[in-house]
């Protein structure tokens, strides 16, 4: 056992090097896909069939083409067409289009969640489509779709294992270096394991700050302020009623 | 100031109203009452263009609000001059809708700010204002899910004014209240329909508040106009059966009459 821990304190450096290539990847792949997502996903819930339908057919496509096929593609087959990528783009651009896509979805279903009274009171306030979306419905709507977008980042996050096909040494490449000194069970079963989780963990722990926030804006529930603040908390007042 | 031309609205196969025509005239405090899917909330519905007519056309101060006639063909308006229509208009909703991520002085102040241009400066002293007017003076920075649904509602209504509507829709404004708290917001509504000349257009269940208010009572059944009278004439004489049913109705009186209570 003594041998495999010095195996893997050995492999340290490489493996906080791949764990590195790993977060890069998340949180670029993760900012591709937001970006995506709201664009997508406001086309999707326009009632303008011009913005709709090309947005159904991109989220349709991304959603339903696999993921290492995507990365394949943009690796292998674009240079093909005179297109050279940066492994680290065509990670993530497969990344960022594939979960954009789910993530677009989300957007849109939250959006069209916003009641239908907040809508017709833009209306009756005279607000124009941009400032409607921009100041009311997205605002409201953002704490709708945290808890879905969460999951899907902890998807994409775990999605980042397979470019170790397209040169790019991340946690997973790492790993499977590493296994040759220190065997399958302990690498694998026990530092790869703790690695992806503690990283979900910490990313679960900031989306949960995230939601906790929106949801305090629309007055429900405590602010960040007060549970992060190290004296007891008051009783409820200003708070409100949920 | 708001007149309905042959206007048919229908859901489908549903129609809903059929051949209206009725006007109001500037000033004018008009209750709509009738049965609940006598079509009354759709009026007001269309007037704020939440809803489009299927036919016929609506003029508000003499323009076409969202279809006008053009070589005897009925075609929609564009949307800016809709727009600069609707401006005139305000609303009142039953459900209050104030938009749960501003607070109550954010809530007033957003449309002018935003659609009028006012400065923040100026919205929010005149915000202050309406809220002082609704006796809601101390909850500028309050969040609107911590005040109780007649708090609400007076917010909705200060910020309904903050445009300067030349016509105001209240739309079952006090149904979704506390009873005990629905003259407070009665009251509110009352003295701004006797310091103000806003064009009202009211539907309601509070048949004594329509008394008070309206000049002119329109009873509605089946999306037709059955009676149309003054509202001490309308509550004490009616003179259709299914106005006098209704009335019966509602105010549970022998007579089906309000008198001096």
């Amino acid at each position: 056992m003594d041998d495999k821990f010095a195996a893997v304190g050995e492999a340290m450096p490489r493996l906080l090097e791949g764990l590195r290539v790993t977060v890069e990847l998340t949180i670029l792949g993760a900012i591709a896909a937001f970006i995506l997502a709201v664009i997508l996903g406001l086309a999707a819930a326009s009632p303008t069939k011009v913005w709709r339908i090309p947005a159904r057919v991109i989220i349709e496509f991304f959603r339903g083409t696999s993921l290492v096929v995507q990365i394949f593609w943009f690796f292998f087959v674009l240079p093909l067409l005179g297109i050279d990528l940066h492994p680290l783009v065509a990670g993530v651009l497969a990344l960022g289009l594939n979960y954009g896509a789910y993530a677009a979805e989300v957007v849109r279903g939250s959006i069209q969640s916003v009641p239908s009274g907040q809508w017709e009171a833009t209306t009756a306030l005279s607000l124009g489509p941009v400032q409607r979306m921009r100041r009311i419905i997205f605002p409201q709507a953002w704490a709708l779709m945290i808890p879905s977008l969460s999951s899907l980042l902890i998807h994409l996050m775990k999605g980042t294992a397979i470019v170790g096909y397209i040169t790019l040494a991340d946690f997973t490449f790492q790993l499977d270096q590493v296994k040759r000194v220190s065997g399958t069970l302990f690498t694998y079963g026990i530092v790869g394991m703790l690695g992806y989780f503690l990283f979900a963990l910490l990313l679960t722990l900031a989306m949960n700050l995230l939601e906790r926030q929106a949801k305090h804006k629309l007055g429900q529930g405590t602010s960040l302020r007060r549970i992060l603040s190290p004296a007891p908390a008051p009783t409820t007042r200003a708070g409100g009623i949920q | 100031m708001i007149e309905f031309r042959d206007v048919e609205k229908a859901f489908g196969d549903n129609v809903v109203l059929h051949d209206l025509n009725f006007s109001v005239q500037q000033g004018d405090r008009v209750t709509l009452i009738g049965p609940s899917g006598s079509g009354k909330t759709t009026i007001l519905r269309l007037v704020m263009t939440l809803e489009e007519a299927t036919d016929g056309y609506i003029f508000v101060g003499g323009e076409p609000l969202t279809h006008e006639e053009r070589g005897g063909k009925r075609v929609e308006r564009s949307k800016k001059d809709q727009k600069r229509i609707r401006q005139r208009i305000g609303m009142v909703f039953q459900q209050f809708n104030l938009f749960p991520n501003m607070t109550v002085l954010e809530n007033i102040i957003e449309a002018p700010v935003h659609v009028l241009g006012q400065s923040k400066a100026e919205a929010g002293e005149k915000a202050r204002l309406l809220l002082d007017k609704v006796g809601l003076s101390d909850k500028a920075d309050a969040h609107p899910t911590s005040l109780s649904g007649g708090q609400q509602q007076r917010v909705a209504i200060a910020r309904a004014l903050a445009m300067d509507p030349e016509i105001l829709l209240l739309d079952e404004v006090t149904s979704a209240l506390d009873p005990e708290i629905v003259g407070d917001v009665l009251a509110i509504l009352r003295n701004i329909a006797d310091t103000t000349d806003i064009t009202m257009l009211i539907v309601t269940h509070e048949m004594q508040f329509a008394r008070d208010v309206s000049n002119r009572v329109l009873m509605f059944d089946g999306g037709k106009i059955v009676e149309e009278a003054a509202p001490d004439v309308m509550f004490s004489s009616p003179k259709h059966q299914r106005t006098k049913d209704f009335l019966h109705a509602v105010l549970g009186d022998a007579d089906g009459t309000i008198g001096t209570h």
